[in-house]
């Protein structure tokens, strides 16, 4: 019978099979951190439980790190303690760790790809919902909580019930200078933040073979915005490129063996779905989320929406409270807001391809005479780990974003949550490349929106929102 | 864990759709490397006026009156009632644990986040799922007399109004299960520790790179 991708996964990793449908899945890589482990060990510690196969883990910190100079340490005591908690429950338990001071630390969804951590047809875990992230392999990854943290931890298993699988198929060609972060949130602007609840999403079609691998784990980190759980993109030649020869992937023959079985990782044909919904990327425009939540968001063209078209009662009531907590007026023009900060990093968009899109932006700034725009207080670029850094400044990007009016910080997740020092204030307004606008999700009364890393680069250098096709004419001629 | 069998309580009313566990327990008590406390910081953001920070004892804190859960009629509520697609976002089981230290046992909506629904199980809360116009009934109920309480019944799958009224939920069976009698998820998995080994011998045959 023709099976998904994800039956192909599944169907690999089953352990035991309940009659209730109930299954007992093997879990061949566990990414770890600090905020989410440290009652997992204790967990273990209380019961007198050891590891499964501590070589299944990588951990690193990555919330809490500060992205200015490190050798000061962490001034938090409890962000410190935190990750000090980290560092012992390593060396207690055996984990490889990226410390702060590693040169190869960064955030959990970069490193893993990085590392050859991350490989086609692997189960791979994490207690953080991006992990959804590593599905762009062709690779079955979810958000775990910290119970089953634990449970990994001491029996490499989890307990889970088949999801149903949705196809979403993106076909025809993206215009020029937009990314699977547009993608991506017009997708969500379509089926809602709560459309893929219940599902494991493929991603599929001709604009999604044409992206990266940088754009798929964008487009796949993006899958929990969505309510997917997983997101995935099958394997083809640019997923074997990027892993091979990374310090982790295969060898040898191994190597071998392990390519010919990637290339089976695609959805026969028939494969059934339980849902297909299919988009032009061709009419896809710059997204910018104007509201507290992924699925409030319209093309950079637009003007901030009026509560009473809303479709329901509910969202009425919804629509009403997001402008109120974002400040917005119904009928204002996106292009005209204004921001106070900008924000490029996070697990969605601090991989190199992102650095070299934003600092395009930053490069033609100041072959134009322009720098950060007087109202914006602080753009800062923070690349998703220490090798993404070294990289970037291989590259002279640093130089880039420097000299346009941007700081160029040391990596983690950042201004994405704010559990570090770097986050909005009341009322802060922030061009941000994250994944999430919530109320308070980069700082109590911050205001997010959410946009490609070429669209906040832009944004700083205008102090609004612009329409980076426009920009990207100008810089042609 | 804690075994979910029957409950009978106060029910409060939070009338939002897409409630992010971001909004049910803010970033900053993430920082905690222990798995209680966190009731009072539940919600920080709605229910409190100032900024919550982690060891900070809340009872002097000034409270947001316009906060459903500040109203004096819904003190002591063990059962929220809330919309769509409660609990998205971030999969921190400091969510669910927030909540159940606050004092809620079972969560009615018309749908929940998938990571956020898999916690509550594990940590002795209970979500249920009801139809969206069910939901719209009980929101109208719940407002209109004070005191208002429901009935949750795991066993019989089923939420009692004070009329009598009984609507049954769905649960899946092996969830029950383990909520009814309180079963612990690793205990149960390593029961199957022959078939975790053999899975390993067999799958180290056909995918060898894995195992290195």
């Amino acid at each position: 019978m023709a099976r998904t991708l994800y039956d192909k996964l599944w169907d690999a990793h089953v352990v035991h099979q309940e009659d209730n449908g109930t299954a007992l899945i093997y879990v061949d890589r566990h990414l770890v951190h600090e905020v989410t482990s440290p009652q997992a060990f204790e967990g273990l510690k209380l019961a007198g439980r050891r590891l499964w196969q501590a070589k299944t883990v990588l951990a690193t910190p990555d919330h809490n790190v500060p992205t200015t100079d490190r050798a000061a340490g962490i001034v938090d005591p409890v962000s410190r303690t935190q990750v000090e908690t980290l560092d012992a429950n390593c060396v207690e338990f055996g984990l490889n760790e990226f410390r702060m001071d590693d040169s190869r630390q960064g955030i959990v969804h970069v490193i893993g790809p990085e590392q050859g951590f991350t490989l086609p047809g692997a189960t791979l875990v994490c207690g953080d919902s991006h992990t959804s992230t590593h599905g762009a392999f062709a690779a079955l990854a979810f958000g775990i909580g910290t119970s089953e943290v634990e449970q990994v931890l001491a029996t490499q298993c989890l307990w889970q019930k088949k999801s149903k699988a949705m196809l979403v198929k993106v076909d025809g060609e993206l215009p020029a200078g937009l990314t699977a972060k547009d993608v991506a949130l017009a997708i969500i602007g379509r089926i809602g933040t709560a459309g893929g609840n219940g599902y494991a999403v493929e991603f599929g079609g001709a604009a999604i073979r044409a992206l990266s691998m940088e754009g798929r784990m964008t487009l796949c980190n993006m899958a929990i915005e969505a309510g997917a759980r997983a997101g995935m993109v099958a394997a083809d030649e640019k997923t074997i490129a990027y892993v091979e020869g990374r310090p982790q992937a295969p060898k040898g023959d191994d190597w071998q063996q392990a390519v010919a079985c990637w290339r089976t990782l695609h959805s026969d044909e028939g494969a059934p779905f339980d849902a297909v919904i299919e988009f032009d990327a061709a009419l896809i425009k710059p997204q910018v989320t104007w509201g507290t939540s992924p699925e409030m968001v319209l093309s950079v063209e637009d003007r901030v929406p009026n509560p009473i078209d809303a479709p329901t009662a509910v969202k009425k009531a919804d629509w009403e409270r997001a402008l109120a907590y974002m400040g917005l007026t119904a009928g204002t023009p996106i292009a005209e807001i204004a921001i106070d900060k900008a924000f490029i990093g996070s697990c969605t968009n601090s991989r190199i391809e992102d650095l070299r899109q934003a600092a395009a932006v930053a490069r033609w700034a100041v072959a134009q005479g322009r720098r950060v725009a007087s109202n914006v207080k602080l753009a800062i670029v923070v690349p998703g780990s220490g090798l993404v850094k070294s990289q970037a400044e291989a590259e002279g990007l640093d130089k880039d974003f420097l000299a346009a009016g941007f700081e160029w910080r040391e990596p983690g997740c950042s201004m994405c949550l704010a559990m570090n020092a770097d986050r909005l204030e009341p009322g802060e307004r922030c061009a941000s490349t994250s994944n999430r606008n919530f109320e308070g999700r980069q700082g109590q009364g911050g205001r997010t929106h959410l946009v490609s890393p070429a669209m906040a680069a832009a944004a700083a250098v205008f102090g609004h929102f612009v329409d980076i096709r426009g920009l990207m004419n100008e810089a042609r001629q | 864990m804690k075994p979910f069998t029957t409950l009978q309580g106060l029910v409060a009313p939070l009338d939002r759709a897409n409630v992010d566990t971001d909004a049910i327990i803010p970033k900053q008590f993430l920082k905690s490397i222990k798995r209680s406390g966190f009731g009072p910081n539940a919600f920080d953001e709605w229910r409190y006026l100032d900024r919550g920070e982690p060891d900070r004892d809340c009872s002097g804190r000034p409270l947001n009156a316009d906060f459903v859960l500040n109203r004096p009629r819904y003190q002591g509520a063990s059962i929220l009632l809330t919309r769509e697609n409660f609990g998205c976002g971030s999969s921190r089981e400091h969510a669910p644990w927030a909540l159940e230290d606050y004092g809620f046992r079972a969560i009615i909506a018309s749908s929940f986040a998938d990571i956020f629904f898999n916690n509550c199980f594990k940590n002795g809360v209970l979500p249920i799922v009801l139809a969206a116009d069910v939901v719209e009934r009980l929101f109208v109920e719940t407002e209109a007399r004070e005191g208002y309480q429901l009935t949750i019944d795991l066993g019989a799958q089923t939420v009692t109004t004070p009329a009598g009224e009984a609507i049954r939920f769905s649960v899946d069976g092996e969830s029950k299960h383990r909520l009814f009698n309180g079963l612990d998820d690793i205990g149960l998995t390593l029961l199957h520790t022959d078939k975790i080994k053999a899975y390993e011998v067999r799958r180290k045959a056909e995918a060898r790179w894995l195992f290195q």
